[in-house]
């Protein structure tokens, strides 16, 4: 049944890919990006120092591979989906062995001339494994039991692996990504009220298991005044940030929020907190308009697609990159325990913004090469 | 076929969950903005409120105490400049190790050590300490030296109270120091001005007129960051110095009397006549309040508290004594005033053999040999006792009692301006009865009559009560900070009018009296007063003729007492021992009133000698140094009132 690829691939022109590129995508990334850098520089006070340069590097170098990787076809996707699988477990492995910790919880490896974060990668390589997955399968199977075994161990590999991290965040993240290419796939609805129904009544049982410091989040979430100092402090100081920005903000460089260091985590998880201190209501709102865009863009290219490979892939990341943007803003309004996630293209962090490029690259690909069947 | 067949059907499916994806997105999109809707646009104002309150922090800059002066602007209390050393405790990384550094540097012993911790016990992170509020010049160049060591150790140019003439008014400035909880809870203007390390008045005016002298705080706000850092000053809202005061001390007697009582238990107070103005109010011994300011060491304030002369004392108006034969010239007047006697009548005084004698109890006079037969005048010239003991048994007590508190005796003088000031005791048989539950005695009278048994006085009480006799029978309003409510020429037009006024019988009778109201019946009764005190300072055999002024402009009325500490036994009065050879706790006090110039009344004063035996030896001749002093400097005085009247 495989055939060889250059039978089945369509030839195109280097003329007729660079006009399929999705220019339109490209630049929304490149504002996003500039305004990722503006926030990170407010973030030092206005200094271009040792974040600020960090951000604009990676950013460069990773948006310059969000290109090259444009170009490569995406059949070399579809064929390499387990390998890059595989390849994010192992990493994670790793991470168990020879990953280096910080602030209580080992998630990195050391690069040399990045610390890696395998989870960040495993984000995109679920997504694009169980879109090869539910590729290949018919679309009667897909209801049965046989069928959906194999992906929901798929998917607990890695969030087990990620949990004990412990990083709950990202573990949600990836199961969620996870979740909504199976709904995609057409998994009938009974089964997701099934397991929902499942998870509720689990839920003392997963909270008894929780570590002291997630209970904590997830309580204070409930009530951040019964610790205003301690582990109600982020949140109280976001609200106080974002609320007292008003309608305008106060200005770049001028949230006091954030330079007087009242803000935790202001170049990672709570960037956005601090955009909305300095731009206000309008600001947040722009921002937030980029990223529909953005997603709107890539939903457009998952329709465009002839593959079932590549749409199920397109609207897959734009489920999930919805996810990663909405569990970070509602996080840092308060709507949402904090759980650290970071917000893509604007939060300081390589391998967010080396898997969220990864992620565009492959979409990017789609577009190029939309035309290309992928047989099975 | 079936496979296109399914892939069709696949790409329907997904279309159409994507489509319930999408929607649910739209969805959350929307609760996003509607919360950031509610943060930024709603409650926008709530959440500015607690970013400013996160952001800005106040702190408030101690004002600085008003000056005082005396009547002739003399500053006699003062903000000095010193030299301090703070520890802003937000810079210091290891506090045992800064305190330890600065303790080789500048010198601070166990005790001063000890507080520091204490304070630092009750500070905020980003407080500043005051490790010490007074270093020499050497100490502070030191620390200058050896700064760049003490990290958050900030050397500082203060101010703090300084009392020029550090132990002549004590007892009338007062002294200040650390606000106490007390402090802060008692006085309303202390608590909305308190500052840590504001110093607050303890005893004197510094007390009384606190309210006056502190000033306002001032605010500093400064944008802090999380840490509690300062990084800059927002505003400065200054502080604003508390009122000046004048006093109506003269700073030049007040010096001579604390001189004059200098190795002495006493006190001397001088006022004038109309104004009722406080010229002088000496207390001894003294102390040194400067030594308060900073807070006294343990063994100064031993040696303060423990001297058995007591100078924490204010003698002029917290000491009360038996006013002995002082008390005389006002018997004689409410003689006079009831009608009880005339000016003839006379009294035998046959010396200590043949006593005065009531139902078997004896009372016998200050003079062995008798003073034999004695008038009204003599008698007071001469301090006869026997003949007061008459008019006193004649008059009554209650009757004394009435005319004694209208002169000002059994009440507050500066009506509660000093918290500490007495009222004394003016025995009637209506007080017995309710203070001792006892009936009054006659015998008790008797001595009643020469300022002995219950009576107690203040020494600033019978400089008031010689006052209002000397300025013809005026009640006036004694003061000692200067108002310009109380005008010379205003009083004495309204004395003027007070004289030619009917005198209904009414006035023998007790009732309130208004300021500058006439106190008398009858003003021979008082004249006759007046020239018997005349007599015994100016006459051979008068009490203290042997201190009289020569010369005609000093020449001054006056009544010596002395007041017994003790009963006198028959054996005492049988050894007549000298003042020497009688144990200083037993000794009499001395006693000493007058008034001055004799032809045109200005000024009255009493002095008092603790221990001191007989007021014509102890008292009276510390008055004839005084009133050439006082006399000597009235025109001067009068300048400065002609001066400040118009300014006014």
């Amino acid at each position: 049944m495989i055939l060889p690829t250059s039978l089945n691939s369509t030839s195109y022109s280097f003329i007729d890919k660079l006009k399929a590129v999705d220019y339109f995508l490209l630049i929304i990334v490149a504002i996003i990006g500039s305004m990722s850098i503006f926030s990170i520089y407010s973030t030092e006070n206005g200094n271009f120092s040792f974040y600020t340069k960090n951000h604009l590097t990676r950013f460069l170098v990773f948006f310059s591979m969000f290109l090259v990787l444009s170009f490569v076809r995406v059949s070399f996707w579809y064929r390499q989906a387990n390998i890059f699988y595989i390849l994010g477990i192992l990493l994670l492995l790793i991470v168990i062995f020879f990953g280096i910790s910080a602030s209580g919880s080992k998630r990195w490896i050391n690069l040399f001339i990045m610390n890696l974060q395998p989870s960040e990668l495993m984000k995109i390589a679920i997504i694009v494994c169980f879109a090869r997955y539910y590729h290949r399968i018919h679309s009667s199977d897909i209801q049965s039991y046989k069928y959906l075994l194999q992906p929901i161990i798929l998917l607990l590999i890695p969030c087990y692996l990620v949990i004990i991290q412990p990083d709950l965040g990202t573990a949600i993240l990836i199961a969620g990504s996870g979740l909504a290419i199976i709904w995609l796939a057409g998994l009938n609805l009974k089964y997701f009220i099934y397991s929902g129904l499942i998870l509720l009544v689990s839920l003392p049982f997963v909270i008894s298991i929780l570590k002291p410091y997630q209970k904590l989040r997830i309580l204070t979430f409930f009530n951040p005044d019964r610790d205003p100092l301690g582990a109600g402090y982020q949140i109280i100081q976001s609200k106080i940030a974002i609320g007292s920005g008003g309608l305008l903000g106060k200005g770049f460089l001028q949230g006091t929020q954030s330079y007087l260091e009242f803000l935790p985590e202001k170049h990672t998880d709570f960037i956005f907190t601090l955009f909305s201190e300095e731009f206000g209501f309008v600001g947040s709102m722009v921002l937030i308009l980029l990223y529909a865009l953005l997603i709107y863009r890539i939903i457009r290219i998952g329709f465009s697609s002839r593959s079932f490979f590549a749409k199920l892939y397109c609207f897959g990341f734009a489920s999930a990159l919805f996810l990663y943007i909405f569990v970070n803003i509602a996080m840092v309004v308060g709507l949402l325990p904090i759980v650290g996630a970071p917000l893509p293209i604007m939060s300081y962090g390589g391998s967010s913004m080396l898997s969220i490029m990864l992620g565009l690259g492959i979409v990017m690909s789609c577009k190029i090469y939309s035309r290309d069947p992928i047989g099975n | 076929m079936i496979k296109k067949i399914g892939n069709l059907n696949k790409n329907k499916i997904i279309s159409r969950r994507l489509f319930v994806l999408v929607a649910a997105k739209i969805g959350l999109i929307g609760v996003v903005t509607s919360r950031l809707y509610n943060l930024q646009i709603s409650e926008k104002q709530k959440y500015e409120v607690l970013s400013d309150k996160n952001r800005i922090r106040e702190w408030k800059t101690p004002p600085q105490r008003g000056i005082i002066t005396d009547y002739f602007n003399n500053v006699i209390a003062d903000n000095q400049r010193v030299y301090q050393v703070h520890l802003s405790l937000e810079e210091v990384s290891n506090f045992n190790n800064s305190i330890f550094k600065l303790k080789n540097i500048i010198s601070l012993n166990e005790d001063e050590i000890k507080k520091i911790y204490e304070k630092k016990e009750i500070s905020k992170p980003w407080d500043t300490l005051v490790i010490s509020e007074n270093l020499s010049w050497k100490e502070f160049s030191k620390l200058n030296l050896y700064l760049h060591e003490l990290d958050g150790a900030k050397p500082v140019l203060s101010t703090s109270r300084y009392y020029p003439y550090s132990n002549d008014l004590v007892h009338v400035v007062g002294y200040v120091g650390d606000a106490t909880n007390q402090d802060i809870q008692n006085k309303k203007k202390i608590e909305e001005n308190f500052v840590p390390g504001l110093k607050v008045g303890k005893i004197g005016i510094e007390n009384s007129k606190d309210a006056d002298l502190i000033g306002n705080h001032g605010t500093k706000r400064y944008e802090v960051n999380a840490s509690g850092k300062k990084i800059s000053e927002i505003s400065y809202n200054k502080e604003t110095q508390g009122e000046n005061l004048r006093t109506t001390i003269d700073l030049e007697i007040q010096q001579l009397a604390q001189d004059l009582l200098k190795n002495k238990a006493g006190s001397i107070c001088v006022m004038d006549i109309f104004t009722g103005e406080v010229i002088t109010m000496a207390s001894s011994p003294t102390f040194d309040p400067n030594k308060f300011t900073h807070g006294i060491s343990t063994k100064d304030w031993n040696e303060i508290k423990n001297n058995k002369l007591r100078p924490l004392l204010n003698k002029s108006l917290a000491g009360l004594y038996s006013p002995g034969s002082t008390i005389k010239p006002l018997v004689a007047l409410a003689a006079l005033e009831y009608g009880i006697i005339d000016t003839k009548f006379k009294v035998n005084c046959k010396g200590h053999d043949h006593p005065y004698e009531l139902y078997g109890e004896r009372y016998h006079c200050w003079k062995k040999n008798g003073h034999g037969w004695m008038s009204m005048r003599n008698a007071i010239k001469q301090s006869c006792d026997i003949y007061f003991y008459e008019v006193a048994r004649l008059l009554g007590v209650d009757k004394l009692s009435l005319i004694a508190k209208r002169y000002g005796l059994g009440s507050k003088v500066l009506e509660g301006f000093f918290s500490e000031e007495k009222k004394g005791i003016v025995p009637s048989t209506k007080w017995k009865k309710q203070v001792l539950e006892q009936s009054w005695y006659i015998g008790e009278t008797v001595i009643t009559g020469i300022g002995q048994g219950y009576i107690q006085t203040t020494p600033l009480q019978l400089c008031l009560m010689t006052a209002q006799l000397a300025n013809g029978g005026f009640k006036i309003k004694p003061n000692l900070i200067y108002d310009k409510e109380i005008d010379l020429d205003v009083i004495k037009s309204k004395i003027e009018s007070e004289k030619n006024k009917s005198v209904t019988q009414n006035i023998l009778k007790d009732h309130e009296f208004k300021y500058y109201e006439r106190l008398y019946r009858n003003p021979n009764n008082l004249n006759l007063v007046l020239d018997a005190m005349y007599g015994s300072t100016n006459e051979q055999f008068g009490t203290s003729f042997r201190s009289r002024h020569k010369e005609d402009k000093y020449k001054f009325a006056g009544k010596t007492g002395t007041s017994q500490v003790k009963r006198i036994t028959d054996q005492d009065r049988e050894l007549d021992l000298d003042l020497e050879e009688i144990e200083y706790k037993n000794r009499d006090h001395a006693l000493f009133i007058a008034f001055a110039p004799y032809d045109k009344p200005r000024y009255s004063l009493s002095v008092l000698i603790e221990h001191g035996g007989s007021g014509s030896k102890a008292a009276a001749p510390i008055a004839n140094k005084l009133i050439k002093k006082i006399l000597d400097r009235h025109e001067l005085r009068e300048k400065i009132r002609k001066d400040l009247k118009n300014i006014a």
